[in-house]
């Protein structure tokens, strides 16, 4: 496996392109909100596709994120960059006391104990009415600002929000590629096995833990502050759900491959839509579909099917 | 005390419900190791149909029990066949995704046949409630502790001593040797799902006079019944109604002591402790590590 720079400089170039020449909002909205969901994703895909642990829990974490910086900037009036750092401490210390128990436990308990500490925040974030408005959502949050300039645009989050998912993909291509990444595929394959190499398997998978939800705390942060207006039907367990399914369609243990599952899984309802409440039962139908016959997801699976077209032909 | 006996009412009320649904996680996680996330949308086909079958076409109610039973067990092996049983041997995760797929296109469709409103079920026995010792009990409660009581023995009769029973507990505890016995373990599978289907229906039938029949209610009591599975071990059908009976007397001691708001959250709290504390459950069996 080699780092492949000629694909995120590519990637940049569209984006940064389509950025200058694109009028429409609508694009740029679809689009901030997949650059958020893209965050997240890169780090959901190095805990579950490299160091090969689950978690049904990582709304909750971009929730904190979100919560935490609405809270302090709509109510306290900190300034947004504040709020952001003090969101990623709350997120970095309940990783930490949810992970040091959790971490311990393998395959479907993992799965259920993040389960169980998404919906405990999720009831949290509804019940806690005074802190955070309750169903009715919180208002007021104040645009982001960064060193005196407003964001006010949909254009300007655009250019944020990608700068953000680029740099934090190559930053999480190198981590993959270093001997950290290696250990945390190594994990993946036999966790008795990386022990045996020396390598202390529980803080590694504390340590990428932390680091997926700091980039979910992150996006919930920078969600808050694009959208203005933040309730807790953002952050259920479906939104959990959504987030692992959109790893697991692109492909596990490829950081391309969440990429792609986030655009798919992004861009679906908005396609979807047209077809008002059918939307659901086609997305679950999809869902179905695609994880039957391509269990190793979209980029492995059609990648397969492209190799045996050449074979063939 | 009139207090301490009503949360203990209403805690076992929603505890026989939860026994039902998490007895059906464990017989399809004993069959095949897969945990199902749908099992919530099975509950919910139960009322569903049993609002169409008592409240709107005013059949006979032990017709319309039977029929919703029945729809949602065959409902519950054409989801084994269509879905499970393509993707066997598929990684855990995957395996989940596709049963929350399955969720979400049951509600999905749920939500075509029988909009988004939710549907009245009249009580199947009357609504005057009953005093005892300063709490009262609605009848409706009543029933469902004895239809849950029957459907645990039935379960268990069948488990015990049928040789169909039998078998399927042979194959949950070695599937392989299972088979080398000459028992063949697809139609078994298949059946697992319809009785876990249909145990979940006669929990969605007979809360849905007290709660009434919504197509997104089968998340929360899916979600809660697999709380109370892990509570009872997972693989223990004893376990299993044990850990739903403690949740929901847990859930309704928390609800009424503490607060209410919160009543959701207590369940989840339960299962984080019994997850760090005691990974293997009350009544399950520790998993043994392999290399």
């Amino acid at each position: 496996m080699k780092l492949n720079y000629g694909i995120w400089a590519s990637l940049a170039l569209v984006l940064f392109v389509f950025g200058l020449s694109n009028t429409n909002d609508y694009f740029f909205n679809v689009l901030n909100v997949l650059g958020l969901n893209s965050l997240v994703v890169l780090g959901l895909a190095l805990l579950m596709g490299y160091a090969g642990q689950v978690s049904l829990g990582h709304a909750a974490f971009y929730g904190l994120g979100a919560y935490t910086s609405g809270i302090l900037t709509a109510k306290y009036s900190l300034s947004p960059l504040l709020g952001i750092g003090a969101a990623q401490a709350v997120v970095l210390v309940s990783a930490l006391l949810i992970g040091l128990p959790a971490l311990r436990l393998k395959g479907h308990y993992l799965a259920m104990a993040t389960l169980g500490f998404g919906v405990i925040v999720h009831v949290l974030f509804k019940e806690t009415i005074s802190l955070t408005g309750g169903p009715s959502g919180l208002v007021g949050i104040p645009p982001l600002q960064i060193f005196g300039f407003t964001l006010l645009s949909s254009r300007e989050y655009f250019f944020l929000i990608w700068s953000l998912v680029l740099l934090i993909l190559l930053f999480s291509l190198h981590l993959a590629h270093s001997p950290f990444g290696r250990a945390l595929l190594a994990l993946h394959d036999s966790e008795a096995a990386t022990q045996a190499l020396g390598y202390d398997t529980s803080r590694l998978k504390l340590l990428v833990f932390l680091l997926s939800a700091s980039f979910a705390g992150l996006a919930g942060s920078l969600y808050a502050h694009f959208a203005m207006f933040i309730s807790p039907t953002s952050f259920t367990f479906l939104h959990s759900v959504k987030l692992v399914t959109m790893v697991v369609i692109g492909g596990v243990a490829s950081l391309w491959g969440a990429l792609l599952g986030a655009s798919v899984l992004s861009i679906l309802p908005e396609v979807l839509t047209v077809f008002e409440d059918y939307d659901v039962l086609i997305f679950g139908a999809i869902l179905v579909t695609i994880m039957i016959f391509l269990p190793d997801g979209l980029l492995k699976g059609l990648n397969n099917l492209w190799q045996k077209r050449k074979t063939h032909g | 005390m009139g207090e301490l006996l009503q949360y203990f009412l209403s805690g076992l009320t929603s505890g026989a419900i939860y026994a039902l649904i998490a007895l059906g996680f464990t017989i399809i996680y004993n069959a095949t190791e897969v945990i199902n996330f749908a099992q919530g949308e099975f509950v919910m086909l139960g009322a569903m149909f049993m609002a169409t079958f008592l409240g709107k076409m005013g059949l006979p109610l032990p017709v319309a029990f039977a029929l919703s039973v029945g729809l949602t067990a065959l409902i519950g092996i054409l989801v084994e066949r269509l879905t499970i049983y393509p993707a066997r041997g598929a990684s855990v995760i995957t395996l989940i995704i596709i049963t929350i797929g399955v969720s979400i296109l049951l509600k999905g469709v749920a939500m075509f046949v029988w909009g988004k409103d939710s549907l009245a079920v009249p009580a199947f026995l009357g609504e005057e409630p009953i005093r005892l010792f300063g709490a009262t009990i609605i009848p409706q409660s009543i029933l469902i502790l004895v239809v849950a009581l029957v459907a645990v023995l039935g379960l268990e009769f069948f488990f015990k001593h049928t040789l169909t029973g039998q078998a399927m507990r042979a194959c949950a505890a070695n599937r392989l040797a299972a088979r080398l016995l000459g028992i063949k373990v697809e139609p078994l599978v298949l059946l697992a799902f319809g009785v876990s289907a249909g145990l979940s229906a006669i929990a969605g039938v007979i809360i849905s006079p007290i709660t009434f029949a919504t197509y997104d209610m089968g998340t929360m009591l899916g979600l809660k019944g697999f709380s109370a599975a892990v509570l009872g071990g997972l693989t223990s059908s004893f376990g299993a109604v044990a850990g739903g009976f403690l949740l929901g007397l847990l859930e309704a001691l928390a609800a009424g002591f503490i607060s209410s708001a919160y009543k959701d959250a207590a369940a989840f709290v339960i299962l984080l402790l019994m997850l760090f504390l005691k990974p293997e459950g009350l009544f399950g069996q520790g998993e043994i590590k392999k290399l």
